[in-house]
């Protein structure tokens, strides 16, 4: 089925996909494209799709899904040479924009328009290849082909949900939610790069939002900026980083009333499980586990099968998964107790005179000072050991003394590491850099 | 504050942070018996080009490198003129 048949199912009255700048009626699509004009000509396509407003992504996706042959969501930020790379490795054939980001050069180029125009019925009959690039922070971009039937395998049906997110559609986490919202009864809402945290939170508060979801950097955005309060949801999602017992607590003061559930997913094996008992990690027994979805550990990394994986990679032989049909997550695990928990990603290692840091284990120590918002830890070249650890971090307002603080975050550093894995140096910064998806930015 | 002063105090705060034993500073002290492990050094490294500005050990070669507390310090004197 394709996406206009989801969402004819659920019923279309009064659902919308809305950012600042546009709202999207999924009800007009019964008569309308986004597309018109140019729709004829993309049936059968490889198609880049490259606009800037999300909700202009969504109407694209809607209307090319069982259309196009092929569609390349590309996150708003690329510039041509990311463009023309995945042009390459997907043969596209055409570009769908909005005039606002430069297109680049391809037999077909289509604008996509909010709002929708008149167009007739069409039959969408394609199983349309769904290709999202990895959110890899160097060399060119790695294209993971999915399949909407891949993409939904871990949508259940559900009870009208209104929902939030503060990811783009167009990486993984956000798509899921996109595609949640719309196989469900619901609605959509979107926060663009342009609308404040301030903003969004009004906006969606307002609209009495059920669910939400985003990365824990922006959770921890979020309860920092002071806009929390602004929402009742019922259920929050946290996923695409390491969800750790610091964020999982402060989410849970915030709000007691919703269940908060942190998610595991990758672009490469899909989602892989959720867990809502409000610790971090995962329960070892999963790894016995049967069924749509199994995990393995090896070497310390977490290994995935699921039917819920990407098909293949677009342009490189590399293959997706092992010979056994796992994907290789490169997020390195340690059991503690009944517990596995992330430790960090197996390229993120700092190297302290040969022994062996992950940030994101180290983060997770100081994210516990309860003066601590956020925080992040990489490496200092050091002649003497390679590389010591050190650590920006954000304070909550009003947090006190910085001097005094720094020297108490450091002890319980001391305390609960070993010694080379305590950060030998913080520096207090107002804000920590993100990606574009909504992740700390690990080497800028 | 001289840079004589300033490398033994730090040395002494680092002995303190990383619960090590420092053995009473002298000049003639080879720094491998001060009580202080390569992780100690490395910290300190940090914290003097902080301080100082420098990092001797960054610009010379291994061989070269000072063995005794006094030669650590004459290391960052030189490096500073």
């Amino acid at each position: 089925m394709s996406l206009t048949g989801l969402i004819a199912l659920g019923g279309a009255r009064d659902r919308v996909v809305e950012t600042r700048e546009h709202r999207l009626a999924l009800a007009d699509f019964a008569e309308g494209g986004s597309l018109s004009g140019e729709f004829d000509a993309l049936e059968g396509r490889s198609v880049i799709l490259h606009v800037r407003d999300m909700a202009l992504a969504a109407a694209a996706l809607i209307d090319l899904d069982g259309w196009a042959r092929r569609i390349v969501l590309c996150p708003p930020g690329w510039g041509p040479e990311q463009l023309e790379s995945a042009a390459r490795d997907a043969e596209a054939e055409a570009i769908v924009h909005d005039r606002l980001v430069a297109p680049i050069d391809l037999p077909i180029g289509a604008i996509c328009a909010l709002p929708l125009r008149n167009a007739s019925a069409r039959v969408r009959a394609l199983a349309t290849e769904w290709v999202l690039p990895t959110s890899g922070t160097s060399g060119p971009p790695k294209l993971v082909v999915h399949t909407l039937a891949t993409l939904t395998g871990a949508i259940a049906d559900a009870p009208r949900q209104e929902w939030a997110t503060m990811y783009d559609i167009r990486r993984y986490g956000g798509l899921q939610i996109f595609l949640r919202a719309l196989s469900g009864l619901g609605s959509l809402r979107l926060n663009g790069p342009e609308e404040s945290l301030e903003d969004f939170f009004t906006r969606i508060g307002k609209a009495g939002i059920t669910h939400i979801s985003g990365t824990p950097s922006h959770w921890r955005k979020a309860l920092m900026s002071g806009e929390a309060g602004r929402i009742d949801p019922d259920n929050i999602r946290l996923s695409g980083e390491i969800a750790d017992d610091a964020v999982l607590a402060a989410l849970r003061d915030q709000y007691p009333r919703a269940r908060i559930e942190h998610a595991y997913a990758s672009t490469e094996a899909g989602v892989a499980f959720t867990i809502g008992d409000g610790r971090a990690g995962f329960p070892a027994a999963r790894l016995d586990e049967t069924g749509q979805v199994q995990l393995r550990v090896v070497d310390g990394a977490l290994r995935i099968k699921s039917e819920r994986r990407a098909l293949r990679f677009l342009g490189r032989d590399t293959p997706i998964a092992d010979r056994q049909g796992f994907v290789d997550t490169g997020d390195m695990v340690e059991l503690r107790g009944d517990r596995y928990v992330f430790v960090g990603r197996r390229g993120g290692i700092i190297n302290v005179g040969g022994a062996k840091a992950h940030p994101e284990e180290i983060e997770a120590v100081i994210n516990a000072h309860p003066a601590v918002q956020a925080s992040r830890v990489f490496a200092r070249k050091n002649p003497i050991t390679g590389a010591i650890v050190v650590a920006d971090v954000v304070l909550h307002p009003g947090a006190g003394s910085q001097i005094g603080l720094e020297r108490e975050i450091l002890e319980a550093c001391r305390g609960r590491l070993p010694a080379y894995m305590a950060p030998t140096r913080l520096r207090f910064v107002p804000e920590l850099p993100m990606t574009e998806g909504g992740k700390l930015l690990r080497n800028g | 504050m001289s840079i004589r002063l300033t490398i033994l105090k730090e040395l002494e705060a680092v002995a303190a942070e990383q619960q090590k034993t420092l053995a009473p500073l002298k000049d003639d002290l080879p720094l491998m018996e001060s009580g202080l492990d390569s992780l100690c050094f490395a910290i300190l490294v940090a914290r003097l080009e902080d301080i100082l500005g420098v990092d001797p050990f960054a610009s010379v070669g291994a061989s070269r490198f000072p063995t005794t507390v006094g030669a650590l310090v004459t290391f960052y004197e030189r490096a500073e003129a």
